[in-house]
């Protein structure tokens, strides 16, 4: 006899760092629908950069993720440098790229570790948040922070990355890449992992580009998209291959991921040989007028910013839109159908991000 | 000191809450777990059951909606328990202070026993609060204990 029972998935749960609840509903032990219940860390970040200074507004855009807080502030800068017409350097342009790729390259490493804890893969997380330390490093080392890095400002960077820094970053990333070589490894081949992954949480290409999917969730179903394509920053010197999969399952999805932080790793290489020797930052003069719109490419998926200016210190509206809310619909179209065990592994492999989402 | 009390100073298990952070924290609190801090050779283990935790680590702001989960969660955990507030949300709502929805640090919701400031504290800041806490909730214990005698 199957029975209807209701689960409540979260807010509070081992798989999630972060609190967002799913109310299942099960048939026995299959997933027959899936309500997500937000609000638990919504704390008015629009709102708050309404109130506060132009200039003071990169600390509160950094502080609404913290796994990619450099990608927000470059967002935001990006919107108002184009409002300001202020031309960045060349070199801060660059300097944008590889802090970017950096934390693109962390947000992976971070997720394939919780992605392996997710189907209970243990020592896989440990492996990689081992190799995510050494990011970390870099982090502190060139910008003397390690999550919060506070390293981009209107106008260009804040600190500048010496000779030094950019060699003993490249030796770091030599063994980086000989780490993630054999724990990318495992989670690509190993039985066991495939056994969980591989055609769980299917999402075709037509439904998810109708869900408005973005970022590896979007490219996992083979849809080639990807925001730096559009060439900001110093992307479009350094051009960008969007990594597209088609099988739009959790696999690709970890596939794409891997792919990308090899991405990550060959644009930091490239982006630290062809890094020109200019200022580092403008000074921005005026105030910010008009209305814009900024899109950067987080490790997430696309990331969009509205800024409307009115001349004065203070912002008429900002409105941010993240890739992980653009990913909630699909993810509630992925799970029905689908075991309650493998419930985790799917709720992971479209790399929630939920303060994002909610900010 | 009893069997049982020396065992809970030696093995803390800890439960983590993000009561409105902004991942920062939290990813700090996960290094602590990793190979390069590993907190668990000090027998910390991170415990998703309340019931199971001596240790309460809360990361971020309180909002309006995540206050009452924080305030549930606190309720299930056994006595002797502790309370850690990690980062400068947790201490005061940080940068998020004047919003809307933010009810203020954790100590507006439940009685905090250690602050472990900074924006995102680095995990060695996190291993002292944890180690501080359990000090605090020995101290409490004993207290208890002689009030009883």
């Amino acid at each position: 006899m199957a029975q209807r029972t209701v689960i409540p998935f979260g807010p509070q749960h081992p798989v999630l760092p972060e609190p967002i609840q799913l109310k299942l509903t099960l048939k026995d032990e299959i997933v027959e629908e899936a309500l997500p219940h937000i609000g638990y860390v919504h704390r008015g970040v629009e709102k708050a950069a309404e109130r506060m200074d132009y200039t003071q507004n990169v600390f509160l855009v950094e502080r609404i993720c913290g796994i990619c807080s450099f990608i927000h502030a470059l967002c935001y800068c990006q919107g108002l440098e184009r409002l300001m017409g202020l031309e960045v350097p060349r070199r801060a342009a660059y300097l944008r790229v590889i802090w970017s790729e950096l934390h693109r390259l962390q947000s992976h490493h971070l997720w394939l570790g919780l992605y392996a804890d997710a189907f209970g893969f243990e020592s896989l997380f440990m492996e990689f948040w081992r190799s995510r330390e050494m990011l970390m490093d870099i982090f502190e080392k060139t910008a003397g922070s390690r999550v919060i890095i506070s390293a981009c400002c209107i106008g260009g960077v804040r600190r500048d990355i010496s000779d030094q820094h950019l060699q003993e970053t490249l030796e770091t990333l030599k063994m980086l890449e000989a780490a993630f070589d054999k724990s990318s490894e495992v989670m690509l081949n190993d039985y066991t992992v495939k056994k969980r992954t591989v055609g769980k949480g299917i999402l075709p290409a037509d439904k998810a580009i109708l869900l408005g999917a973005a970022g590896p969730v979007l490219r996992a179903s083979g849809v080639e998209q990807d925001a730096r394509q559009t060439g900001f920053a110093a992307y479009d010197e350094l051009r960008v291959e969007p990594v597209v999969e088609t099988a739009g399952d959790c696999y690709a999805r970890a596939k794409v991921r891997i792919r990308e932080c090899r991405q990550s790793l060959d644009l930091v290489r490239r982006a630290i040989a062809g890094l020109p020797d200019t200022d580092i930052a403008v000074r921005p003069k005026g105030r910010p007028n008009g209305r814009t719109i900024s899109r950067v490419e987080q490790p997430r998926g696309e990331l969009l910013y509205f800024l409307a200016a009115n001349g004065t210190q203070k912002l008429d509206r900002l409105r941010v839109r993240t890739p992980t809310f653009a990913n909630v619909a699909p993810l509630v179209h992925m799970l029905p159908g689908c075991e309650v065990a493998d419930v985790p592994v799917i709720v992971l492999s479209i790399d929630p991000c939920i303060s994002c989402t909610e900010r | 000191m009893g069997l049982i009390d020396i065992a809970r100073s030696k093995s803390p298990w800890i439960l983590h809450f993000d009561a409105g952070a902004c991942n920062g924290c939290d990813i700090e609190l996960l290094a602590c777990l990793t190979p390069v801090y590993d907190v668990e050779r000090f027998g910390i283990i991170n415990i998703g059951n309340p019931k199971h935790a001596d240790v309460l680590l809360v990361t971020g702001t309180v909002n309006k909606r995540s206050a009452r989960v924080l305030r549930n969660l606190y309720d299930q955990m056994p006595e002797p328990k502790a309370v850690v507030a990690i980062g400068a949300c947790a201490l005061s709502g940080g940068v998020f202070h004047q919003c809307y929805n933010i009810l203020g640090g954790v100590d507006s919701v439940l009685p905090v026993d250690v602050y472990v400031p900074g924006c995102a504290p680095k995990p060695e800041a996190i291993i002292e609060g944890v180690v501080m806490a359990l000090g605090k909730m020995q101290e409490r214990e004993h207290a208890r204990k002689r009030g009883a005698a």
